[in-house]
């Protein structure tokens, strides 16, 4: 049996049916990731003694007859933005190189429940900011397709791990499309919940009214799964919702869209989109359609002003956010010789610390909360965020579930739009209404596009019903019969 | 909407305590102004009726019972810091000597 091409719900019914341990399995991804990690820069660390020693336990546990959870042995590498005790946490940062956090994330506490095999911290835009990973301190990760293109971002290192099968889940997070678009430029699934179904506890703010962690994965069952095992309510985050988690797991396994209606967003569809992007994504509404769904039209006009709205207000809550990397409590100090004070040190070091993008979003933030410039600014964002909301509700009385391509283009190669802010941001045109108005989206494969490289499709569904994105996303799998690897 | 400076630049810089340099200066003035009027555009349609949202969950106060939890120890909330000193953090100098 190969591991590293076997689905995770299989590894977990393989290992509790005692066919494989889950020390044999750990032991298979670990080698794939020595074997590509040199290339590929996914992994900012790889924890195998953890990962080793957690297998071990549930061996050990199910030798004994002990009861194991649902993901028990399977491996799972989870985002660098989420903190994990005793291991490393750098966000892509300099600035926190090098910190061991002290407590582990909600999300992290969840996977170690469910005895999944934490098999090491995914490289990523340094704080989330980015759309191709390019932003990271420690170097791109590179795309399993092509190693000159760019994996998507800002979870790119997720993406990779679970594109070239160096581990069978991973974690991500999505600000504005962080999940769904390096999903799409890798080829596998990856999805967003619902804005409060995942605790943020533990997970380092970006922006904390649009981040949400979700999973990766190459089927949409296998990401249901991790969906179920991460989510639910967590008293630690005042912005957790207390509902039972959507049945996520039984929507993946039934896929009947018989009925459904599916809303294709009209101002999502044309112009911008690559030829290919357009034409799997009308390829992918016939299949829908064959398989029983009824595709209807809907009009969201605001969804326009959707990126400037966003190119508001995640800068002013990421401006006030970062402020706490202050040089005092932990992570990186520069220039205190005694001398200096405690402005100038924070100053030295946040200059040493920081990369580009970082220091462009902070004072954009800055810019736009200054006064004078509020109003103008980030007050509107916030209106034209409700007209977003407005646009959704309108579009889920009549559609059950909304389709758009996930982002305009496939793979681009490293470097090309690195020093051109306005034209990476584009990227997240598609993604970035869901953040705004809280509801969930799932991106995955449909199809390849003249070059080779994976093109992907977005659902998006109304809030905490993220189970329709997985019957939707089990069907459309089916129909498309992807089986394209890199 | 004004064009941005570069001592708009630097203003910004010295709120958000980023030490930048000359290069940068000129570099972000010129970034932040292309970004600037590009985002303008959301003053296109938000009319003064539209109420402004700041949080996609509509929650607020959310309490918990008023009973103590573990917390960190002194150990584990002092270990990234980059200065100790008799279990405190060691920080740089606030105040002037004179």
């Amino acid at each position: 049996m190969t591991f590293t091409s076997t689905t995770a719900v299989d590894l977990a019914a393989g290992i509790a049916a005692g066919d494989f341990s889950a020390r044999e399995v750990t032991t298979a991804f670990l080698d794939r990731i020595a074997e590509t990690d040199g290339e590929l820069n996914a992994f900012l660390a790889v924890d195998t003694p953890g990962a080793l020693a957690t297998a071990d336990a549930v061996d050990a546990a199910r030798a004994a007859g002990e009861p194991l959870g649902p993901l028990a042995g399977v491996p799972v590498a989870v985002k660098d933005v989420i903190t994990t005790e005793g291991l490393a946490t750098t966000c892509g940062s300099r600035i926190l190189e090098g910190w061991v956090p002290p407590y582990d994330a909600t999300v992290t506490a969840n996977l170690r429940r469910a005895g999944a095999v934490i098999i090491g911290k995914t490289n990523m835009d340094e704080f989330a900011m980015g759309s191709s990973t390019e932003n990271s301190a420690f170097g791109p990760a590179r795309n399993p397709w092509d190693t000159n293109l760019i994996p998507g971002g800002s979870s790119g290192g997720s993406a990779v791990a679970v594109a070239a099968r160096q581990s069978p889940l991973s974690i991500g997070t999505d600000t504005g499309g962080s999940i769904r678009q390096p999903a799409a430029m890798t080829g596998v699934v990856g999805v967003k919940p619902t804005y409060g179904g995942v605790s943020r506890y533990g997970l380092v703010a970006l922006a904390s009214s649009l981040d949400q962690a979700g999973p990766f994965a190459t089927t949409v069952a296998d990401a249901a799964a991790l969906h179920a095992v991460m989510a639910g309510h967590d008293p630690k985050d005042s912005t957790s919702i207390d509902a039972p988690v959507p049945p996520v797991v039984a929507a993946a396994a039934n896929g009947d869209v018989t009925g459904m209606r599916i809303g294709v967003v009209k101002q999502l569809t044309g112009e911008g989109f690559q030829r290919e992007v357009r034409e799997h994504f009308q390829k992918s509404l016939d299949l829908l359609a064959a398989a029983g769904a009824e595709i209807v039209e809907v009009s969201c006009p605001h969804f326009e002003y959707a990126l400037a709205a966003y190119y508001l207000i995640l800068p002013s809550e990421c401006s006030s956010n970062l402020a706490k990397f202050d040089a005092i409590r932990y992570g990186l100090r520069v220039g205190d010789d005694g001398e200096r004070s405690v402005e100038q040190v924070m100053a030295m070091t946040r200059e040493a610390g920081f990369g580009p993008e970082v220091k462009r979003r902070i004072m954009l933030g800055t810019y736009a909360l200054s006064s004078g410039y509020y109003d103008a600014y980030y007050g509107q964002a916030q209106k034209v965020r409700t007209l977003i909301a407005r646009d959704f509700a309108q579009a889920f009385e009549v559609a059950d579930v909304l389709a758009t391509p996930t982002a305009p283009t496939t793979a681009f190669p490293i470097g090309e739009k690195v020093d051109d802010p306005l034209s990476m941001y584009l990227q997240d045109i598609a993604t970035i209404p869901a953040n705004l108005a809280g509801v969930p989206g799932m991106s995955l494969p449909v199809g390849l596009d003249d070059k080779g490289l994976p093109v992907g499709l977005q659902f998006m569904a109304p809030a905490m019903a993220d189970d329709r994105l997985y019957t939707t996303g089990a069907a459309l799998e089916a129909a498309v019969g992807w089986e394209a690897r890199p | 909407m004004p064009a941005i400076s570069r001592d708009d630049v630097a203003h910004l810089a010295r709120l958000a305590r980023l030490e930048l340099t000359d290069d940068e200066l000129g570099h972000y003035a010129e970034q932040l102004d292309v970004i600037l009027g590009a985002v303008q555009r959301v003053s296109e349609v938000a009319a003064d009726d539209v109420e402004p949202m700041s949080h996609p969950v509509a929650i607020s106060n959310v309490f918990r019972p008023d009973r103590l939890i573990p917390g960190l120890t002194p150990e584990q909330a002092l270990s990234g810091a980059p200065a100790v000193e008799d279990e405190r953090f060691r920080v740089p100098r606030i105040l002037d000597e004179e």
